[in-house]
């Protein structure tokens, strides 16, 4: 029985819930000499926190840009509430989309705006709200990441991690059915990589139908906050469980991963600089 | 290499210029489509406005001023040869306000508005900006185009305008100042030969540039994420000049074929 069989006969028996993102044979890449993703079949389930895993260029931030939207994928499906993203009308896509909240790798703030601007351009820009109550409403949920004080900077004024959490602000103020994240911990110190999972795992708390999607190389992030896992290998899936059965999978590559193991093939420094660029620099180094 | 693939690669080279011509095409029309269905069109229009308008001001006032003199002394060493040193204030007015005005002022503007259009909107690009405007439902045409487009559209024959009296001062300074031209012959010739038509074709040559020079703009910027020859910030280096290049050349061509229906 095929992945597509199994989601249908879930579907039909009530198990999927309506806010599952189902990855139906997703094959993505830019143009089809550049194959990035290859029939990639999985669900995302509502209401929790789902990380997706994996080294660097395997397409973790590609399947992510194809959940937002934003990217067409060259086959298969993706399906939203039981929708397929990608086979409804421009309107009807636009509203699905509205229920999406992202925090890009390094917030994606308008350069032009300053913090609160930037935080409250989801209302201001939809709704006929009063700028009073779309400052209040700006406040409280800079005051969710603690950015009460820099309401009134420029995003070129903020630390990398003040940007996170300023885009993570703008990502939620229109309460979002599904936040998703890229990378939300990357670049950051320990301290406040923990701080962004405790504010993550914060939020599932306090909205606990809002489904989470993180993608992440973070494993301290991914024993804090993941529920399930989505881990990705050249272009396939080569995990989609919970957070137990990850740990005690035996598949090579995972054990390899989780183990952070660099492998037999381990890079060493051993060939020695050419004589004449060692004499060169050398020179220069005197000079 | 053989022929049939330098055929190929002629052949696949126009198909992508004439894919970008039809997307440009588009674009532009999209663009001016949502000058009229966006909400707060007026506010972001007036702040381009600013960047457009008032501070191309005191370029516009400098170039208007030497393009003014220049033409005042080479219009007099000229006419002075043929004795008929009175018709300076024609020739200066009437190059000014069908040809020049227009022009000069086109193409500073794309170098000074243009290119920042350009850049800004390149880099907005490539750091995930216009996604986010995307994925908040927010248009970004509407949001980044349209009042660009607009705010060109009514700055471009404003600053022409300045450009072509500045310009008819710059030339009374050189002519009747400097080289003593009766002041009251300078002014009659100016009255007696610039008609309404030369005013009403030297504001179709702005509008139609303003639309030109910051379609291009904003369209090398948008699709920066696009381009096949570079990317990231040398994506958007490269945007800037192909837009300024694009632009000039265009305002150039736009400009024959609109004086020969002029005429």
């Amino acid at each position: 029985m095929d992945h597509r069989e199994k989601s249908r006969m879930q579907e039909d028996s009530g198990k999927v819930q309506g806010w599952d993102i189902i990855l139906d044979d997703l094959t993505a890449g830019y143009g089809k000499q550049h194959v990035v993703l290859e029939r990639i079949n999985a669900t995302i389930p509502a209401g929790k926190i789902t990380v997706i895993l994996g080294g660097s260029g395997c397409g973790k931030s590609t399947l992510l840009r194809h959940i937002i939207g934003l990217s067409k994928p060259l086959g298969g499906s993706i399906r939203i509430g039981g929708h397929d993203l990608f086979a409804l009308k421009s309107e009807t896509f636009r509203q699905l989309r509205r229920q999406m909240g992202v925090l890009f790798q390094d917030g994606a703030l308008l350069g032009s705006l300053t913090v609160a601007d930037n935080v409250a351009l989801p209302l201001s820009e939809h709704l006929r709200l009063s700028k009073k109550v779309i400052a209040k409403e700006v406040r409280r949920v800079l005051s969710m990441v603690e950015l009460d004080e820099a309401a009134g900077l420029f995003p070129h004024e903020l630390s990398g991690g003040m940007r996170k959490r300023a885009g993570l602000a703008r990502a939620i103020i229109a309460n979002p059915r599904i936040l998703l994240c890229d990378e939300p911990t990357s670049g950051l110190d320990p301290i406040t990589a923990a701080r962004m999972d405790a504010l993550l795992l914060s939020m599932h708390r306090r909205f606990p139908e809002m489904t989470i999607v993180c993608v992440s190389h973070d494993l301290q992030s991914l024993e804090q906050i993941a529920e399930h896992v989505i881990v990705l290998k050249d272009g396939a899936c080569l995990f989609c469980g919970n957070l137990i059965d990850l740990q005690s999978s035996r598949h090579p590559y995972l054990v390899q991963f989780l183990a952070r193991d660099g492998g037999e093939g381990t890079l060493e420094c051993g060939a020695t600089m050419q004589p004449e660029v060692a004499e060169a620099l050398a020179r220069w180094l005197r000079s | 290499m053989s022929f049939w693939d330098i055929c190929t690669r002629i052949g696949r080279n126009m198909r992508y210029r004439v894919d970008a011509l039809g997307a440009f095409a588009l674009f532009l029309l999209s663009g001016l489509r949502h000058i009229f269905d966006s909400r707060r069109i007026l506010p972001r229009t007036l702040r381009q406005l600013y960047v457009i308008g008032c501070q191309s001001l005191f370029v516009i006032l400098l170039i208007g001023i030497f393009c003014g003199m220049v033409l005042g002394l080479q219009g007099y060493y000229t006419l002075v040869s043929f004795g008929s040193v009175g018709l300076l204030g024609s020739a200066i007015s009437l190059t000014l306000i069908r040809e020049l005005g227009p022009v000069l002022t086109a193409i500073m503007l794309t170098g000074r508005a243009g290119s920042s259009m350009t850049a800004e909107i390149g880099v907005m690009r490539i750091s995930d900006q216009i996604d986010a405007l995307d994925v908040m439902d927010i248009n970004s045409m509407a949001y980044l185009v349209s009042p660009r487009l607009l705010a060109a559209l009514i700055s471009y024959p404003l600053l022409t305008a300045v450009f072509d009296v500045i310009g008819i001062i710059g030339g009374y300074l050189t002519g009747v100042l400097m080289l003593g031209i009766n002041e009251g012959t300078y002014f009659y010739r100016i009255e007696s030969s610039v008609t309404m038509a030369d005013v009403e074709g030297g504001f179709i040559k702005s509008v139609v540039f303003a639309l030109l020079v910051t379609a291009v703009c904003c369209y090398e910027g948008y699709m920066t994420h696009k381009r096949r020859d570079s990317m990231g910030p040398e994506a958007v280096g490269t945007a800037t000049t192909e837009a300024v290049v694009a632009s000039c050349v265009l305002i150039l061509a736009a400009d024959y074929v609109l004086t020969s229906m002029l005429l």
